[in-house]
């Protein structure tokens, strides 16, 4: 381990989270677009990996036997500056360039800019091989870093997906943990009325993968499930966690419209008073 | 009698050499090994060599990953998949984030021959060249292409090699220097520029010695096998000099080597030009050349054309 000097309590990570939900609607708030409802769904989640579960180090960001994490639903980069920004990579005041001509802060991220961004995503369904390619890479160096990837409920709609589930289960991949963002709605609606991709977790479990459900906003069961992943053997895992889209904001939660819609001046200030 | 080579064989051949030579190097292939010759590789270092079975969109991708942990990745596959089928994995996940992937795509062109046209990709060059951060090279032999494999794996960034299926004959010496982005004088000349790549800087050559016997015109033949970046200088100077310009290639007239060409002498030094090149029309089954007749690219289309562009 190396990076955080100690891991963080629940209690603190829980706070954290918090930090990085207001990050979120400030920096949106301020950009006047962007994606809120699938940054907040997947906001702790993405704490508990930069504050507990991912060995990485803000002062050499490229460190090779770092762990990597790729945001394959690439729309929630909100989330993804937010937490680099909260773990040192970059100044907190930059978050509010997101979406700025000049800015490091892209609408959806690229690489390395800012620092521990670690591929451009944002073209949903392609994060997955990236990870996969980066996780054949460690074995190949016989390094025991671990690749995280976390990908969007429809984004499990594109065929890259499944041809990335495949391959990770053929190369037996055990250094390679996906998670789900259960969330249940997509752009156009929820999941089930747009593109039913149910049963989800059956399909990973016939496409070989170790599968466990969690609540992913509840920080022991997410905690657990990436120390249970660890310990996982000769194929890769993914953690389907259910989440709220949105979690957070009373009048985003489970909203499909704040998929991709920014709040107002007054939505901000209302959000951010519920988030203090 | 010019010896005739694949230039997948030599790809094959030369992965090899790379594979001893640089530990980074690592081969992908979407179940056609055989085929692309990247097989050779598999069998003298399985552990670096990733069969990704037929899935051109997650090869891109994986080759992505592990070259961001400093690997070499080499993904190959048919023209038409790893351009078409996998155009926006190469263009967001790849060239977007410069990664250091090379493509080598064989199979290119409709010398591909009886499999036809879903096979025959005549569209790659301008897919690939279209895409920010991407180089692009056409390689006229296997000895061109043996070079252009190595110094892909030496540079830094995408690079997109095309390939064909049919043998094809050696044109250039063991010892000449390869860069990346010069484009070669093969024959000097002043009435007219050929400017070729691939397969049909042979039919290029032969053109102009056509010319010279049978009426006094002296071509130029220029072998341009990077596509892009384009050796500006040199097309420049060959429209100041010889004011007129052939181009041809086994692809698209629309977006291809001519365009690309093209786009160069209209800002700089406009002259007369002609494009050997396939018109906006899909490929088909057939013996290569019955095809090459069919679809204008032989040396006798070349000369027509050159004494065309000539008279204008």
């Amino acid at each position: 381990m190396f990076g955080l000097e100690e891991q963080m309590s629940i209690e603190k990570l829980q706070v954290k989270a918090t930090e990085i939900r207001r990050d979120i609607i400030a920096m949106l708030g301020e950009a006047g677009s962007g994606h809120p409802g699938g940054s907040l769904s997947a906001a702790d989640i993405v704490t508990a990996l930069y504050f507990s579960v991912l060995n990485i180090d803000h002062k050499n960001p490229r460190r090779e036997d770092r762990d990597r994490f790729v945001l394959s639903k690439g729309h929630a980069a909100p989330l993804l500056y937010s937490a680099l920004a909260e773990r040192g990579y970059f100044p907190k005041d930059e978050l509010m360039s997101l979406r700025k001509f000049g800015s490091r802060l892209q609408g959806h991220p690229k690489i390395g800019s800012p620092p521990g961004v670690e591929i451009s995503s944002g073209s949903l369904g392609q994060g997955l091989s990236v990870a996969n390619g980066m996780a054949m890479a460690g074995k190949l160096d016989g390094k025991d870093y671990r690749v995280y990837a976390l990908l969007g409920d429809g984004e499990i709609e594109e065929g890259q997906i499944w041809e990335a589930a495949m391959t990770a289960a053929h190369y037996k991949l055990d250094n390679l943990c996906a998670i789900l963002d259960f969330n249940g709605l997509q752009i156009d609606g929820p999941i089930v009325e747009v593109m039913n991709s149910n049963p989800i977790r059956e399909k990973w479990t016939a496409f070989r993968w170790n599968t466990m459900e969690i609540d992913g906003h509840n920080f022991e069961e997410i905690l657990r499930a990436f120390e249970e992943a660890k310990k996982i053997k000769g194929k890769p895992t993914i953690i389907i966690a259910h989440t709220i889209k949105g979690k957070g904001v009373s009048f985003m939660e489970n909203v499909v419209d704040f998929h991709g819609k920014a709040p107002t001046k007054e939505q901000t200030r209302q959000a951010l008073e519920e988030l203090s | 009698m010019t010896e005739m080579i694949a230039t997948r064989d030599a790809y094959g051949k030369t992965l090899v050499r790379l594979g001893e030579i640089d530990k980074d190097v690592v081969v992908l292939d979407a179940d056609l090994s055989k085929s692309t010759k990247t097989h050779d590789f598999a069998k003298k270092f399985p552990e670096r060599f990733f069969q990704m079975g037929i899935s051109e969109q997650d090869m891109m991708g994986t080759a992505a990953g592990l070259a961001t942990c400093g690997k070499i990745p080499f993904a190959s596959t048919f023209a038409i998949f790893a351009s078409g089928r996998a155009w926006e994995q190469i263009r967001n996940t790849i060239c977007y984030s410069n990664l250091n992937v090379k493509i080598v795509a064989t199979h290119a062109g409709i010398s591909v021959g009886a499999d036809g046209s879903s096979h025959q990709c005549i569209e790659d060059i301008s897919l690939m060249r279209t895409i920010a951060n991407m180089t692009v090279i056409v390689p006229c032999d296997a000895v061109e292409t043996g070079k252009a494999v190595m110094t892909a794996a030496a540079m830094k960034g995408p690079v997109y090699i095309r390939l064909g299926r049919a043998k094809v004959p050696i044109i250039l010496n063991e010892d000449e220097d390869f860069e990346i982005g010069k484009g070669k004088v093969l024959i000097d000349g002043s009435d007219a520029t050929i400017i070729a790549c691939g397969i049909m800087v042979e039919k290029a050559l032969e053109a102009a010695q056509k010319l010279r016997v049978r009426g006094g015109t002296n071509c130029r033949v220029i072998n341009i096998s990077t596509i892009k970046p384009i050796d500006e200088q040199l097309i420049i100077k060959a429209a100041r000099e010889t004011r007129a310009i052939v181009t041809a290639e086994e692809h698209m007239s629309k977006g291809g080597l001519g365009s690309a060409v093209a786009e160069v002498i209209v800002e700089n030094e406009p002259v007369p030009m002609r494009m050997i090149a396939i018109k906006d029309r899909f490929g088909e089954s057939g013996d290569p050349g019955e095809l090459f007749r069919e679809f204008g690219l032989t040396e006798d289309d070349i000369i027509k054309a050159v004494e065309e562009v000539v008279k204008k």
